[in-house]
């Protein structure tokens, strides 16, 4: 008999994930929809604590629920000109609907199918220690193409945004 | 009821789902953008539960996360500069606004 992850809060954070995306999709404000977002990103987070990678989890508040969040918000506040500007027509897109709910099905398919392969969870999950361990030796070359990436995303951005008088 | 694999898989299924419908029926850029932040959350959950479940002792799939994440950054950080280039030269954030490359 292996390990079972906790039924009721991964059935709480996965509704809280859910209806907080359809609740992004449903409302006409886009600030409203910009909370929906960081509130997905919330219960995310929970979903990695319970799958044991603690480490992700804190990246994922850290990054999505503060710094994406806020950046959002601001672009968002920079480029109304009025309050009543937040709140826009809804197009439902039923053409989009259809082939998003389309693939979807597909996949859900593809899930049911693979189910008996692999259902048990394995016993033991190395922590954060392990976690830095192995950064630092076996993906230290993505690491490090990551931080350029992100280097050269930030010049990026600013060259971008930058000011008028270029 | 146990939780295992296949409900993890469905979260993340559903989540690509509302997230693809959303980037690809909204007008506003924003939109379009948080949209694409939501398939990206998608696949890094499935990344990590498919870590926990196949190789916990390696934790592959939480190292693919992270880089997956540090992509999402950059791609909404720069995307959010285009947002504001474009406001700033048509003082309008909706897509369709954009069309100087239509025929």
């Amino acid at each position: 008999m292996t390990e079972q992850l906790p039924a009721i809060t991964f059935y709480v954070l996965s509704f809280a994930a859910l209806g907080g995306a359809v609740s992004m999709m449903a409302t006409r404000n886009v600030v409203h929809a910009a909370f929906w977002l960081l509130e997905v990103m919330l219960a995310t987070a929970g979903i990695y604590l319970l799958l044991s990678a603690e480490f992700l989890a804190l990246v994922q508040v850290l990054v999505y629920a503060g710094a994406v969040a806020v950046l959002t918000l601001f672009v968002i506040m920079l480029t109304l000109r009025r309050r009543e500007d937040a709140v826009r027509p809804y197009p439902v897109g039923w053409g989009s609907l259809a082939l998003a709910a389309l693939l979807t099905g597909i996949v859900l398919v593809a899930i049911t199918r693979f189910e008996p392969t692999l259902a048990a969870l394995p016993e033991a999950a190395p922590g954060v220690e392990a976690f830095g361990r192995e950064m630092f030796s076996t993906w230290m070359l993505p690491f490090e193409i990551a931080s350029l990436v992100l280097l050269v995303a930030l010049v990026g951005a600013v060259w971008w945004a930058g000011g008028e008088d270029r | 009821m146990s939780v295992g694999l296949p409900h993890l898989l469905t979260l993340s299924a559903l989540l690509f789902g509302i997230g693809m419908y959303g980037a690809l029926s909204r007008k506003s850029a924003i939109m379009v953008l948080m949209s694409l932040e939501l398939m990206a959350n998608a696949v890094n959950i499935n990344l990590v539960s498919l870590s926990r479940f196949v190789t916990p002792e390696s934790m592959d799939g939480q190292f693919f996360a992270v880089f997956s994440m540090v992509v999402s950054a950059a791609e909404i950080g720069l995307g959010l500069a285009l947002v504001l280039a474009i406001y700033r030269r048509l003082r309008s954030v909706e897509l369709d606004a954009v069309e100087e490359l239509k025929g």
